[in-house]
């Protein structure tokens, strides 16, 4: 039976937000991720679909934990990462998760390479997992159905006796590339049946992309000239139309090679007197000097 | 007789609760907890055998808990030890050492006596279960 004297009756949902601190997490992933609308609407949803277990919990309507795990489908480049550490910033806050670390892992840190190796080596990572959030990373290598001889399947064997079994010490989080996300499940249900949040991140707009740049930089102390924003939107235009384009990852490297060439523009004129916008600043020609642009005009 | 080795042992068993909130604890402070098993509780008898390797880089103690549990199920009639070591120093050292789990009938240690030259004895603690050879000591 349950004690009576312990159960409140009503709750209030905007004493229990601010109880556990998600308004804020939510916030700022509003603010330091750019598009992405599906996928904030998505753990929006979740983060809602928790809180009302945790007053359920609260008010002593028991049910069982509910299933979190969860698969990030998307490009390269989306945001799966970033979004799985905040969503066990969330879970934690929840208290859905223990400790809210992450453990990112892919293949080979699941994987073993002789016949034993495996089943340690698997369960090591689930050991430092518990508690927190699995983040395993292009999760279909785990399974090669060319080879029937591949460990992997040991260690989908083991993941998934632990998904279910400890369903309270950890979450479990399959991220990779949508078709091959989905070719995975097919051939391993299993894993379909255990996931209970599928959540597709879409390719960013060219507009996206461009905020994303400016605020990669800002965050370096670094910042566009006018005429370099122009350069850059054109950038992107032509590099999405360029083979192997992953989205804000090819975004962060172009800003890398502009940052060189920004740095052997400044050094090429020594006697120069440099303010510390000048330091800051990345000029149309930093950008314009790219190799996508002398593509188009060859 | 009951074996008090470690810490905790003038105390009733721990429960498996008591026994994750010690662990958590351990963790929290950043040292690695260990397995170790043995059917010879002799009290000389200092190195046990290891259940698998030391937990490292751990965070909750949910995954020492799995690895107990997966250590009762092969040697639950054995003696199990679980330490924590604090490598701050540099090098290892025992922080925390307690009984996870013991036989259910423990018989104790029998005291031998020799006889010596003059009125001299010699004295000896040896475990009445250790006439068996090592794993059928307690069945």
């Amino acid at each position: 039976m349950l004690d009576e004297t312990l159960v409140p009756t009503s709750v209030r949902l905007r004493d229990e937000i601010e109880g556990a601190g998600i308004n804020e997490v939510l916030a700022q992933l509003d603010e330091d991720l750019i598009g992405l609308k599906p996928v904030k609407t998505r753990i929006r949803e979740i983060a809602s679909l928790l809180l009302i277990e945790r007053v359920r919990q609260k008010m002593g309507l028991l049910g069982d934990t509910p299933t979190l795990h969860m698969s990030f489908t998307g490009n390269p480049g989306t945001g799966k990462t970033t979004v799985a550490l905040r969503m066990a910033s969330i879970l934690h806050k929840l208290g859905f998760v223990r400790r809210g670390h992450l453990v990112s892992v892919t293949r080979d840190d699941l994987v073993g390479q002789y016949i034993g190796h495996t089943a340690p080596k698997t369960k090591e990572i689930l050991k430092k997992a518990m508690g927190g959030v699995l983040f395993i990373d292009e999760a279909y290598y785990l399974y090669r159905p060319e080879n029937e001889r591949d460990y992997g399947q040991e260690a989908i064997e083991i993941l998934l006796q632990v998904m279910e079994t400890q369903r309270d010490d950890l979450v479990v989080i399959l991220a990779g590339y949508g078709d091959r996300m989905e070719k995975f499940f097919t051939s391993n249900p299993g894993f379909r049946s255990r996931i209970a949040h599928h959540v597709d991140f879409p390719d960013y707009e060219e507009k996206e992309l461009g905020d994303i740049a400016e605020l990669m930089l800002k965050q370096q102390n670094y910042q566009f000239s006018e005429g370099a924003r122009r350069a850059f939107d054109e950038y992107i235009h032509l590099r999405k139309q360029q083979p192997l384009f992953s989205n804000a990852r090819s975004i962060r490297n172009a800003l890398d090679r502009a940052r060189l060439r920004q740095a052997n523009r400044l050094v090429a004129d020594l006697d120069r007197e440099l303010t510390a916008t000048d330091i800051m600043t990345l000029e149309e020609s930093d950008i314009r000097a790219s190799r996508v642009f002398s593509k188009t005009e060859s | 007789m009951r074996i008090t080795q470690g810490a905790f042992s003038f105390l009733p068993d721990l429960t498996d609760d008591q026994i994750a909130a010690q662990v958590q604890y351990c963790l929290e402070k950043g040292w690695a907890v260990n397995l170790e098993y043995t059917d010879d509780p002799h009290p000389r008898n200092t190195y046990w055998e290891m259940w698998g390797l030391p937990m490292f880089d751990l965070k909750d103690a949910a995954g020492v808990l799995l690895e107990l549990k997966e250590c009762r199920k092969h040697f639950g009639d054995r003696y199990i030890r679980l330490s924590a070591f604090d490598a701050s120093h540099g090098w290892e050292s025992v922080r925390l050492s307690f009984i996870v789990n013991r036989p259910a009938n423990e018989p104790g240690f029998k005291l031998q006596r020799t006889e010596m030259e003059g009125r001299h004895v010699q004295y000896t603690t040896v475990p009445y279960s250790a006439d068996k050879p090592e794993g059928q000591r307690y069945k």
